[in-house]
């Protein structure tokens, strides 16, 4: 905070012009319930304030992670392409690059229950339980070479735990380490004998492309579009009459447990928008990266004006090998090992036609 | 954005004047010598014989058409999607200090939500003598305060740590924005719930939190939040946009943006800072030896030149030549912007347009007569706390490469005589 006298100077004197003086209550709002505090009031505290009791161990903090995180972070917590890294880094933050995980950087066990708890996972927050908060907890803790695969996290062992970075930070101390940029007469002429350039934006090259109204769209590593063409066109309107005819109850439902995989970031059914992907409605004969007010990749959209739509076969080759199928995709899933799946995912959104 | 009607600034007579004093440098630049009679004038214009839109043809006006391209932009690469991620205002485009709403910087960290007044709640718990519940309606009995400040995200100019690299001052210091706040000031709601149950307000933090899905929360000092905080409902007039938190985001003037929290549906009085994943994992400034500085609140003072810059080259030659930019300091006004246009050797005053605000946009003027000559073109900033903008060495010498935040070095944009610019960095 700033103890200039200057700061305070000027808040006083705004305070003298504008602030409401309030006399006494205006006995406005009304008194919190206990139930209405005990539902919004959920932060954990570093002294571990706020925390239920509930334990959960490595052992099934693997398994709920791998149902619910891992399509994101990694089965490991190592990350999948741009999503957080939440494992590893140890001993990097001197480095040039450093990489700040819950076990390299986190000063506190609470932050990571406490963020877990609230705000994962991402898409469907506040859906883990205590007990399951705790197990995760300790499988990151596990993923990141912090305890043995037979550690069980509690209420009660839970400031035990010590974070390795927790020493690691200091207050900020700008207003005296960088006291010497506070300096009231700068140098006005003959500041230096040369000037060079040292650095160019352009020879990095990783601005937007200002394509004037639609907005950038760059990714630096965006490989060219593929030829695709060919293959897929000819094929959509009589997948999309066969598709209506039969539905196989049986596989329908495993399609919807294999969408499981797909729901962080697809929503499908009455309501259904654009997630962190395309809302996923009336997708057979739709146009590859047609749908308005989403923006898609590239090579998706390319391939869609190339006339390709999506098809049982389209969409069993993009499930197979989404990076494969459409290069620089911004879709990160790795794609499905078993055909079944393929098959059951398909059948399961042919019951969202419209 | 080249608006002609400011030709006949008080300003900008002088400084015609002043340069035909000076020897008459206007010879020979663009003062466009007509050829022949311009057909603009001579000629009868559609839009002078039949009739405009009628009123009520747009009941909320856009922007005309030719201003398509002035809107905020993302950079694709940066984020793993857009929901939790953050597009620039296009202040190479725009003039003045007041940001309109509809182009002003977005950061999301689980999307925009849509919460309407009817189902807004706020809490207040914690170490108050009576913990509240107001609705929407509530808020708006207060006595009600309006202020002006600036937002500026604490990543602003963060991708310029390690070297120059993204080409446009919308990019490099975007993530910024400037409104006329109304709403109620945060003082004025806790001692509302009455603040006796804190005792000595020293070691109190308030605790603040978001009604959508990230949940984002911040410790505040006490301090600062009985100081100049505000739950703001209204920006520059008009109700929040969605994007900024409709209908209640909180204002932490002067404070790094991701406290300013959005949607805010709670304020808890606490004993100790929550440390939250906003305020540890995210928002820690990691030095050099790789211990990092927590708590760093304050947006120092900084200033960028807006125009020219990469997006907003030179299109008129040589003569008369606006430079300006914004400016602007979390520890208080503007004093003082300072510019040069040989990289730092020499510098100039500038004109402010107006005196220096807390905690608010300055806009600066400088007015000169380009002739084609190369430039490196900077600003320099000094606020009435004393303390003046640092060059990106200096700023390096102390912090490393690895900050993130906090980045508030001296821009430099290199002009070419085709009146082209670059983002590039100097000795
Ligand atoms: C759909 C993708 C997705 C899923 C699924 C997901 N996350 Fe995340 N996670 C994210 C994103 C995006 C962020 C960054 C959010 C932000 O910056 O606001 C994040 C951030 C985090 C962080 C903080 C990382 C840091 O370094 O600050 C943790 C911890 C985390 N997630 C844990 C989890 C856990 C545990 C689960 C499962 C219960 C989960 N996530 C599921 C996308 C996901
Ligand atoms: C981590 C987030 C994520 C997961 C998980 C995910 N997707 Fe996607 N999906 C995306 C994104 C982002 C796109 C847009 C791709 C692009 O622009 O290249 C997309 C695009 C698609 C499209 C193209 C839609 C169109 O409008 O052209 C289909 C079909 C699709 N996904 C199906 C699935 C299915 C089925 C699953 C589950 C097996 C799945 N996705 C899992 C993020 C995801």
């Amino acid at each position: 905070m700033s103890k200039s006298r200057n700061f305070l100077l000027t808040s006083v004197a705004t305070a003298l012009l504008a602030s409401p003086v309030m006399a006494e209550k205006l006995g406005l709002g009304r008194a919190a319930l206990p139930e209405e505090v005990a539902a919004w009031n959920i932060d954990v505290s570093p002294n571990g304030d706020g925390l239920p009791v509930g334990s959960g161990s490595v052992e099934v903090g693997e398994q709920v992670f791998s149902e619910n995180c891992a399509i994101c972070h990694g089965e490991f917590a190592e990350g999948v392409d741009n999503w957080p890294k939440l494992a590893g880094g140890m001993d990097t933050l001197d480095r040039d690059d450093p990489l700040k995980t819950v076990g390299s950087y986190w000063p506190h066990l609470s932050t990571a229950w406490d963020y877990v708890h609230r705000s994962m996972p991402f898409g469907d927050a506040q859906t883990m339980s205590v007990d399951d908060t705790y197990a995760i907890v300790a499988y990151i803790l596990y993923s990141n070479d912090l305890v043995e695969d037979d550690f069980v996290l509690s209420n009660e062992n839970f400031l035990e735990v010590e974070m390795p970075n927790k020493d690691g930070f200091i207050i900020d101390d700008r207003e005296t380490s960088e006291k010497h940029f506070w300096n009231a007469e700068p140098c006005m002429t003959n500041c230096k004998d040369t000037v060079e350039i040292t650095m160019r934006a352009t020879v990095l090259d990783v601005t937007p492309n200002d394509t004037t109204d639609d907005g950038p769209v760059a990714e630096p590593a965006a490989a060219e579009p593929e030829q695709k063409a060919e293959e897929a066109a000819p094929a959509a309107a009589e997948a999309v009459v066969a598709a209506v005819a039969a539905v196989d109850p049986a596989l329908v439902e495993a399609g919807e447990t294999a969408f499981k995989k797909c729901k962080a970031c697809h929503q499908v059914g009455e309501g259904a928008a654009n997630k962190v992907g395309p809302q996923l409605n009336a997708l057979f004969g739709r146009t590859l990266g047609s749908l308005d007010g989403f923006k898609y990749s590239k090579t998706i959209v390319a391939m869609g004006e190339e006339g390709i739509v999506w098809d049982d076969a389209t969409l069993a080759e993009f499930l197979r090998k989404p990076k494969d199928y459409i290069k620089g995709t911004k879709m990160s899933f790795a794609g499905f090992k078993k055909d079944e799946d393929i098959a059951a995912v398909t059948a399961y959104l042919k019951t969202f036609a419209n | 954005m080249t608006d002609r009607s400011e030709d006949n600034s008080p300003s900008r007579r002088a400084f015609l004047k002043g340069s035909l004093a000076a020897g008459g440098a206007l010879a020979g630049a663009t003062m466009a010598r007509a050829e022949g009679p311009d057909p603009l004038i001579t000629e009868k214009q559609s839009w002078a014989m039949g009739t405009g839109d009628g009123v009520d043809a747009t009941p909320y006006g856009m922007p005309i058409r030719f201003e398509g391209d002035v809107v905020r932009r993302n950079v694709g690469w940066l984020t793993a999607d857009t929901i939790s991620s953050i597009n620039f205002t296009p202040i190479h485009a725009l003039d003045g200090t007041i940001t309109p709403q509809g182009c002003a910087f977005e950061r999301h960290h689980s999307g925009a939500i849509e919460l309407s007044k009817d189902d807004y709640r706020l809490m207040i718990n914690g170490l108050v003598d009576q913990p509240l519940v107001f609705t929407y309606a509530d808020l708006e009995r207060f006595p009600r305060v309006t202020r002006t400040f600036f937002l500026e995200c604490a990543a602003n100019t963060g991708m310029e740590w390690a070297g120059a690299q993204l080409n446009g001052a919308q990019f490099t210091h975007g993530m910024i924005h400037n409104m006329e706040y109304t709403g109620v000031t945060l003082r004025t709601l806790l001692e509302e719930a009455g603040l006796a149950a804190a005792g000595d307000f020293k070691d109190k933090w308030v605790y603040v939190e978001g009604a959508d899905a990230s949940s984002n929360g911040r410790s505040i000092p006490m301090e600062k939040a009985l100081d100049d905080c505000m739950i703001a409902f209204k920006a520059n007039g008009e109700a929040l946009r969605k994007e900024h938190g409709y209908p209640v985001r909180l204002i932490v003037p002067g404070w790094e943006g991701n406290m300013w929290v959005k949607w805010l549906r709670r304020i808890e009085v606490t004993g100790q800072a929550i440390e939250s994943r906003e305020e540890t994992s995210k928002y820690t400034d990691t030095l050099e030896d790789g211990t990092s500085r927590k708590w760093t609140w304050v947006m120092d003072a900084k200033s960028v030149v807006t125009s020219p810059s990469p997006q907003s080259p030179i299109k008129h030659g040589h003569g008369p030549l606006v430079i300006t930019g914004l400016a602007w300091s979390g520890r208080g006004a503007i004093t003082r912007v300072d510019v040069s246009i040989d990289g730092g050797k020499n510098w100039q005053e500038a004109r402010l347009s107006s005196e220096g605000q807390d905690k608010a946009l300055s806009r600066f003027y400088l007015d000169i007569d380009w002739q084609g000559e190369e430039m490196l073109l900077q600003s320099r900033a000094m606020d009435s706390s004393g303390y003046v903008q640092p060059t990106k060495a200096q700023l390096r010498e102390v912090r490393g490469l690895n900050s993130v935040y906090h980045n508030n070095c001296i821009q430099t944009w290199h002009v070419y005589p085709t009146g082209e610019a670059e983002n590039v960095e100097v000795s």
